[in-house]
């Protein structure tokens, strides 16, 4: 075999993930290389992992990995939209479809793998399709637009996310599959059932046990799926994801080595059966196996680059855990999750109600993990993930690794040997993270920037996160808990130097404490903490710079760049009165109207400068501003409690307006929801708020700390049977003392978690006044309680602020400009044209229903 | 209020007038019109930034990124130094000095040279 040398010409066939990846690390470590490459698709290589987020709004551009400039700088020759047909081993030539001959001193083959669809009668033609490349995706939606039902032939991984996909485009769903349970390569049964049953509770309708025999066209639908026991499935569009083989027939007919059931056979150099000839990713077969994965795929890739230039980084193996989540359900499988070894030990936890099923394979002395299935609670996933890679002894009762909560907390940094992998994206072991700490890191920015650590998926951070402070904190250094690079300071110790020094303004602030001109991070936190101190309107002069769009234009930005309005309605209850006036309004300004999760009227697609004369209307029928855009008291829900409802034994909505009006305005760290409901029986969900109240026969049981969104958590009972007097106390003094003290951008639910002494600390605090702060807290909300004024009367009030909702310092809306909303009609209202419909309006402009018609 | 549009020489190869100073919030963006064709989509983003060299800086207002005319409505301020713009839709920052995208090194917008005289800002060609 020929040494390395710069003027050998490296030739790459296929631009995939792993192409790529590869071309990447060569032309690192050979700057002088000359490198070629050939891809079929059209395109360079793109983010095929993150395929299906095109269907989530993503366009192609957002997916690409190479960038053609880059490979230019790189002096990387790139071929796209032409597959090699030929490899001429001995003249060391590869010729493409189009005829091109491309010569090579080293050959990487990087073709990856094709969707396998099954040998059936009927399974070509419209309508059929695979999930493979941005053109399947394109197709796909095409077909789906219009389309009543789709039938996911495969119910692995791929197949999940494909039925998603199908989901998503408003198709009826269904997954038929071969095998009696889904996801067979990873789960056992009874998890594949738990993930049935889920996946079904979502509304897609699952098929196992059964083998589809062909595919008809002549039937009620366009297209039914027959299957061996008889049944039938109509559908009008079918997608294969029955499995995928290796793309080895280039190297097959030039005749290298290929294994039996298909994949070119590598070392650990990633060599094939010629020397000159490099196979890497889904096309090659180490060990007997081919590694679907693109993680694999990557070390492959390094492998092949280290061994061409001179410094070998063997490819020998690699996990293939994986977690992910699948139409929103999580799921995670880790090692062996059947368990087939001898003398495995199975631990199982089963949880029916929340539908959350866990397995542990463990080793016969019950000391180390051989494997996991987790569906419905991946918590514990990293925590499992480290046991199993780095082979480290169990706790005395592995069993309690399944308990939820428990493993949840996750291995500290330090429990953990040198050589672990922390992030499996990016191969970053412990070792190379203390290093990175002993040659100078003080942050995790710093530990991210050197060694790449936590720069992909993003699911190792909570793990280098605690690894970088345990070891910043073993050194004797603290953590870096810097707002940003303005400020060396907390949010929570900002809060203090604008008490204490009575600081009034942004500018005092970083003159004193900060540096630079600040940003988007400290600005608006240095508002919010003004705003609960001090209560000045958001829109005066020192401070309107500061905000976030939202609060600066006291409305929500939306993704065309127009704004929605949202007006209190104090615990939902709305009179007629006041519900025609917002029809009108929204009729007069063409504003499309939902009804929102928090039980009041969103009116969306207003352009800045409309803002203040929909307000002016709203205002004068009554409204309020209902601080949708601030990070402040948003809503108080209720439900219609004692007053109509058989069961109330309270006056709910009562109770919530008295609520809302006393705490709406009061700006946080975090936005604040409350709810209130009128007995146990809790039709306003209050236990998922950070104030929720429940009526009982005696007063009103408060719950704390509560959050829906992303991470649910229930609220904690917090105190019982309480009067009137009592809870709104209690409420000042909590609200007030979360304001102080909570992190930027983190809801009371994470503060609590965060807080030392948890629940029966801030019981001391708030209900035994145990820091003797009570008193203080009270009267600040009174403070704010007393100088309310909705932000929207005072705007319209003042020429000086109304001025900032001109839409151009130099002229009106309207003609002159481009790049403006445009809008289409759909279910009787407007909503934002979509990029193809804004491509397809510039030619017919009778479809267009611009704003000016309205205003 | 005066549009200063109407009065704005018409020769495109000499400046052109955009506003004035006074009409810019410090620390912060307004969007501006242009007449002329040689600025796509026609809104630029106008930013003062009081004691720095130049004072008014101008930048395309489209967010190529998030896809909507916003960057005169971002939050100004500076990473390492150098002054930036965060966007209001998906926060990218882009830089007041260049255009570039700091977050994603393909995307930029437009910089356009400014002179101010008088208490003027004019857009040079
Ligand atoms: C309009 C609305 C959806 C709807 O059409 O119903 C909505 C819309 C938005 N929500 Fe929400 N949320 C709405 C009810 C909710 C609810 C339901 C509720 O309040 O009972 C929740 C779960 C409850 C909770 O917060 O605990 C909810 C959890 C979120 C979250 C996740 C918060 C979390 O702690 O995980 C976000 C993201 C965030 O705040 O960082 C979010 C963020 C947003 C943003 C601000 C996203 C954005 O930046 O554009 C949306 C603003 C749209 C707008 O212009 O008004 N929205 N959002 C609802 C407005 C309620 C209202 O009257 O004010
Ligand atoms: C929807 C979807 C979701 C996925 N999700 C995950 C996930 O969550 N995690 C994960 O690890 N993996 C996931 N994968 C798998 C992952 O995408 C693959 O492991 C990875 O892309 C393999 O990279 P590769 O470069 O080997 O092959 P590919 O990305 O398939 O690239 C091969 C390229 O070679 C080209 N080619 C083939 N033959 C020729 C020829 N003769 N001439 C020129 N070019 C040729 C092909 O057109 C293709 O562009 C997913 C895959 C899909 C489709
Ligand atoms: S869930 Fe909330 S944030 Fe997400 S799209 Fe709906 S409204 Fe927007
Ligand atoms: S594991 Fe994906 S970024 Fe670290």
């Amino acid at each position: 075999m020929q040494q390395w040398s710069n003027d050998m010409n490296i030739l790459v066939i296929g631009n995939g993930m792993v192409g790529h990846h590869f071309v990447m690390r060569l032309t690192e470590q050979a700057p002088q290389a000359r490198v070629t490459v050939l891809g079929a698709e059209p395109h360079a290589a793109y983010d095929r992992v993150h395929l299906s987020e095109l269907f989530a709004g993503r366009r192609p551009e957002d997916l690409m990995l190479a960038d053609p400039s880059a490979y230019a700088d790189r002096g990387v020759v790139a071929h796209f939209g032409d597959p090699a047909v030929a490899i001429d081993r001995r003249r060391r030539r590869v010729t493409t479809a189009s005829g091109a001959a491309f010569a090579y001193d080293k050959l990487v083959l990087a073709t990856g793998s094709y969707p396998f669809v099954p040998p059936i009668e009927g399974a070509e033609g419209p309508g059929r399709f695979v999930y493979r490349t941005i053109e399947d995706l394109d197709d796909i939606r095409a077909a789906a637009a219009g389309a009543g039902t789709g039938v996911v032939v495969g119910g692995g991984l791929l197949g999940l996310e494909c039925a998603n996909a199908l989901k998503h485009l408003g198709l009826e769903t269904h997954v038929v599959e071969f095998a009696p349970g889904l996801m067979g390569a990873q789960l056992d049964q009874d998890g594949s059932e738990v993930l049935r049953g889920r996946i079904e509770a979502l509304g897609v309708q699952v098929h196992t046990s059964r083998a589809t025999e062909r595919i008809d066209e002549a039937g009620e639908s366009p297209l039914t799926l027959a299957f061996a026991d008889g049944s039938a499935l109509g559908a009008d569009v079918v997608v294969f994801s029955a499995g995928i083989r290796p793309q080895d027939s280039l190297a097959r007919d030039a005749g290298l080595e290929c294994g039996p059931r298909g994949g070119i056979v590598v070392d650990e150099h990633c060599r094939s059966s010629d020397p000159d000839v490099h196979a890497i990713g889904e096309c090659a077969l180490y060990d007997g196996r081919i590694f679907g994965l693109v993680a694999p795929g990557y070390r492959m890739a390094e492998a092949a680059a280290g061994h061409l230039t001179g410094s070998p980084a063997p490819f020998t193996g690699a996990d293939m855990s994986t977690k992910l989540k699948l139409l929103g359900v999580d799921v995670g499988a880790i090692g062996d999750g059947h368990g087939r070894g001898e003398g495995v030990l199975a631990y199982t936890f089963q949880d029916p109600v929340r539908r959350v099923y866990k397995r542990l394979n463990v080793s016969g002395d019950g000391r180390r993990l051989l494997g996991a299935v987790l569906v419905g609670d991946c918590a514990s996933y990293d925590t499992l993930l480290q046991y199993y890679q780095n082979a480290l002894a169990l706790p005395e009762a592995p069993e309690s690794l399944l308990i939820p909560g428990s493993a949840d907390v996750g291995l500290s940094g330090d429990a953990l040997p040198d050589a672990a992998t922390i992030c499996s994206c990016h191969n970053v072991s412990k070792g190379a993270i203390v290093g990175a700490i002993d040659g100078g890191c003080m942050s995790i920015a710093d530990v991210k920037a050197a060694t790449a650590a936590s720069t992909g998926c993003g699911g190792c951070a909570p793990l280098l996160k605690s690894l970088v402070d345990g070891e910043l904190e073993a050194r004797g250094l603290e953590a870096d808990r810097s707002l940003c690079e303005h400020f060396d300071y907390t949010r929570q110790e900002l809060f203090h130097l604008c008490q204490v020094e009575e600081l009034r303004t942004y500018d005092e602030l970083l003159r004193r404490h900060g540096r630079g001109y600040g940003c988007d991070i400290c600005k608006p936190t240095a508002a919010s903490i003004l705003a609960s101190l001090w209560n000045e309107h958001v829109l005066d002069d020192p401070h309107r710079g500061l905000q976030d769009t939202n609060d600066r234009f006291l409305a929500n930005m939306q993704k065309d760049g127009t704004y929605s309005v949202v007006p209190r309605v104090p615990a939902g209850e709305i009179t007629p009165d006041k519900l025609l006036v917002l029809g009108r309004v929204a009729k007069k300004y063409d504003l499309y109207t939902k009804i929102t999760g928090g039980q009041r009227i969103d009116l969306f697609g207003a352009r800045v400068d409309q803002l203040p004369s929909i307000w002016r209307e709203l205002v004068e029928a009554g409204f309020e501003t209902g601080h949708a855009y601030g990070k402040a008291v948003r809503t108080v829900k209720s439900c219609v409690g004692s007053t109509w409802c058989r069961y109330g034994v309270q006056d709910s909505v009562g109770k919530a307006i008295a609520l809302e009006n006393r705490y709406k305005g009061l700006r946080s760290p975090h936005k604040l929801k409350f709810a209130v409901s009128g007995c146990a029986r809790e039709c306003a969900e209050a236990q998922s708020k950070d104030i929720g109240v429940i009526a009982t026969e005696h007063g009103w049981n408060l719950y704390v700390c509560g959050n829906g969104g992303m991470r649910p958590r229930h609220a904690d009972l917090f105190a019982t049977d309480l009067d009137d007097q009592t809870l709104i106390r209690y409420i000042d003094r909590l609200l007030m003392f979360y304001v102080r003290t909570a992190d930027r951008l983190q809801r009371t639910s994470v503060w609590l978690e965060n807080l030392d002494g948890g629940l029966d600390y801030l019981h001391a605090v708030i209900i035994d006044d145990s820091l003797g702060i009570a008193a203080e807290l009270e009267s600040r909300m009174a403070a704010v309680v007393g100088t309310y004024r909705c932000e929207w009367r005072a705007t319209l009030e003042d020429p000086e602020r109304l001025k900032q909702f001109r839409p151009f310092v130099n002229g009106a809306a309207g003609a002159g400009t481009d790049d403006g909303p445009v809008f289409v009609r759909e279910r009787g209202q407007k909503r934002p044209a979509t990029r193809d419909e804004r491509e397809r309006l510039r030619n017919d402009p009778r479809l267009v229903d611009v704003t000016e018609l309205s205003s | 209020m005066s549009d200063p549009m109407l009065d704005a020489p018409s020769t495109p190869s000499r400046a052109r007038l955009l506003c004035a100073v006074d009409d810019l919030v410090p620390w912060a963006g307004v969007a501006g019109r242009v007449s002329g064709s040689e600025v796509p989509g026609r809104q630029v983003a106008v930013f003062l930034l009081p004691g720095e060299t130049p004072e008014v800086r101008v930048l395309g207002n489209y967010d190529p990124i998030g896809g909507a005319p916003v960057l005169s409505r971002g939050i100004v301020g500076d990473v390492a130094g150098e002054a930036v713009v965060a966007s209001p839709l998906y926060k990218h920052h882009f830089s007041l000095v260049d255009g570039r995208c700091l977050e994603q090194d393909d995307v930029s917008v437009p910089v356009y040279r400014t002179l101010v005289s008088d208490g003027w800002v004019y857009l040079l060609p």
